[in-house]
């Protein structure tokens, strides 16, 4: 086993931006929007970084699809403390299709030519809320999945993992080579130092193109239209306890 | 956070007083909204870029929170002015060989203004810290540079510069504090006035007459707290700047190591306005960060007053051009350099203030409040255009400049 950890992150809309649509209804508008890292990538860095830091892997690689902008999101996780990075070109109407789908393709081909130890993700993106990329890159991979993880520990050669669900936590332990996806409480990211910042310049960044992984990035989906939620309309005043009764029976309600 | 608590009773008082409370909100979550022609990022490299975002971000987590109870209570936020130095802040331009981060003016001054959109008045005491660990990493010799540098880079000890006295503020040539040789130290007697953290700071640069009046005859000695005949006057109470305590720092037969002498006597003013060239990048890098933050908090009121806010826009952006400008200019040592951070100075201190006045009017009464941050923007940038030089003792070096034919 290498001792490698690959970490996918995900240039995403800056979390305080206020998102508008685009007048076509056809996606977000994105031009000249505040980006940044996804929160749950930053996460999933962190623990890489931390256990490289203790020791426990040898080196982190950190991944991101899309077009130039995503060196910038790359260069973030280097400051972090990644190794090294990897950029998978993906531009125009195929980044705007890109979706778990194929981007699971993209990581399960890089796990395995990268002989990856684990594959830390982000639980989901802030932008789509897809919480799909993992999963599908462990069925792809036929690795076991430890998802929504808020507590990770190595136990030789297999890993224990925390997983927050519905009903509390849920612990696991599964073998590895294994796919995980960070949640909220796994760790709280670092600042990267300044120092850090002028090393990452440093550090390589390999360019590459899905089809040079052998992977085919069409969409088997089509964005019909995106509306904003519905505006909060106003509500109406009822004079008896009668008169609500029947407004509820009316609207379907009871 | 402080500003949700008041808001929340003032939202239940009717719906006519309601129409602001959003702006709380608004500085709560640190809305970056969209990218606009005020965005500070614009032009910068991608390294610079992620300096900023990387110092926006401590501002938004670790300043911004804090601020008001920092001013409140007048808190010196030593804890969180250590982590920032962790990450490189206590010495942004000293070199890395003595701990610091060896950056640029420019890097610098994009730091300190996004800083200072979380805390103005810390981020100006912690520019004042890194001015003073410059100044013995740039004219001290090595000894003094490894005895001091590494803590002040990490904020272990933290230092105030001491220029000004009871009697002489813009003449500051005309300082009266002494310093006489007797064998290896200078007994040192006089007072300094308005200090930046004297009496919680540990080391502290201090110009001195060793010699006969004028410029020439001072030198910058370097005196750490602790040494017998060092004392504080009282803690003064300030409109703002209330997170970094001020004071007089008295010299009685204060006996000081040749040894803590920068440089050779004579060189002290010449020292001393070095490094306020610098200085005074950074105050007006402070004083940017808080126009930029007000323009944001006054971005939704932009009903019937787009026209104010364009302006007021303008003016952020005239004013970021002339300190990076200024920054680049000294980092560059142009023959400019001097004149150029004189008039950044001026300019982005004059114009930030009234943008923050400005935008404390937007708020109407709201602005006078002190549950809403633009108040303190406004007390806390007010000073920028007092110290480090007064804006009049800016014109004069301007002035002198353009009158000296070459």
């Amino acid at each position: 086993m290498s001792g490698r950890v690959l970490v996918g992150v995900k240039r995403v809309i800056d979390y305080a931006v206020k998102i508008r649509v685009k007048p076509d209804n056809s996606c977000v508008v994105t031009d000249g929007v505040k980006h940044s890292m996804n929160p749950f990538c930053e996460i999933a860095v962190e623990e890489a970084v931390k256990m490289k830091e203790k020791k426990l892997i040898k080196e982190v690689v950190v991944v991101s699809c899309g077009p130039q902008q995503a060196m910038e999101t790359i260069r973030t996780a280097l400051a972090m403390g990644a190794d090294r990075g990897i950029h998978v070109e993906v531009t125009g109407k195929d980044y705007e299709n890109l979706g778990p789908l194929q981007v699971s393709k993209i990581m399960a081909a890089l796990a395995k030519k990268e002989d990856a130890l684990l594959v830390i993700l982000g639980k989901q993106a802030i932008d789509d809320d897809c919480n799909q990329t993992g999963q599908m890159t462990a069925a792809l991979l036929d690795w076991p999945q430890g998802t929504f993880a808020s507590e990770l520990s190595m136990e030789g050669d297999k890993i224990k993992v925390v997983r927050e669900i519905d009903g509390g936590l849920e612990t696991i332990k599964i073998n590895t080579p294994a796919v995980i996806t960070a949640d909220l409480r796994l760790n709280t990211p670092r600042y990267a130092t300044l120092p850090n910042i002028m090393k990452a310049k440093k550090k390589k960044i390999a360019n590459m193109k899905p089809a040079d992984l052998g992977v085919d990035i069409t969409s088997r989906l089509e964005v019909l239209r995106v509306d904003e939620p519905a505006q909060r309309e106003a509500g109406v005043k009822v004079e008896t306890v009668d008169d609500l009764i029947a407004r509820l029976k009316e609207a379907g309600r009871i | 956070m402080a500003t949700v608590g008041p808001l929340a009773r003032i939202a239940r008082l009717g719906s006519s007083i309601c129409r602001n409370h959003r702006l709380s909100f608004n500085r709560s979550t640190q809305r970056r909204g969209i990218a606009s022609c005020v965005d500070p990022s614009h032009g910068l490299t991608d390294e610079q870029k992620e300096f900023q975002k990387m110092a926006f971000d401590f501002a938004t987590n670790e300043m911004a929170p804090h601020m008001s109870e920092w001013d409140q209570k007048e808190i010196f936020p030593v804890e969180t002015m250590r982590k920032a130095a962790q990450l490189g802040f206590g010495g942004i331009y000293v070199q890395p060989e003595v701990g610091g981060s060896g950056l640029s003016r420019l890097d610098t001054s994009i730091i300190f203004e996004a800083l200072s959109t979380g805390c103005v008045s810390t981020t100006a005491y912690i520019s004042i810290h890194n001015m003073c660990a410059w100044m013995i990493d740039t004219f001290g010799n090595n000894e003094q540079r490894e005895r001091f540098c590494p803590d002040l880079c990490l904020m272990d000890k933290f230092a105030s510069y001491c220029l000004t006295e009871p009697g002489s503020g813009s003449d500051a040539a005309s300082l009266l504090t002494t310093a006489q040789l007797k064998g290896d130290h200078y007994i040192v007697n006089g007072s300094k006035a308005f200090i930046s953290g004297g009496g919680d700071t540990d080391v502290y640069i201090v110009m001195c007459r060793t010699g006969g009046k004028g410029p020439k005859g001072i030198s910058c000695l370097v005196v750490e707290k602790g040494t017998p005949g060092l004392s504080f006057g009282k803690k003064e109470k300030k409109v703002g700047w209330n997170s970094q305590p001020t004071r007089a720092v008295i010299f009685e037969d204060c006996a000081v190591p040749v040894i803590n002498r920068l440089g050779e006597e004579g060189q002290g003013f010449n020292m001393a306005m070095r490094g306020l060239n610098g200085g005074r990048i950074n105050i007006a890098s402070c004083s940017l960060g808080a126009a930029h933050a007000s323009v944001q908090l006054a971005r939704d009121h932009l009903l019937y007053l787009q026209f104010k806010l364009a302006e007021m826009a303008t003016k952020l952006v005239a004013s970021r051009l002339m300190v990076r400008e200024a920054a680049t200019a000294l980092q560059e040592n142009r023959s400019d350099a001097v004149s150029l951070c004189s008039m950044a100075k001026l300019f982005a201190t004059d114009e930030c203030f009234n943008i923050c006045n400005d935008a404390l009017q937007m708020h109407g009464g709201y602005g006078y409040l002190k549950d809403y941050a633009v108040q303190q923007f406004v007390r806390d940038i007010r000073v920028h255009q007092i110290l480090e030089g007064t804006n009049e003792v800016m014109r004069m070096i301007i002035s002198r400049n353009l009158l000296t034919e070459s």
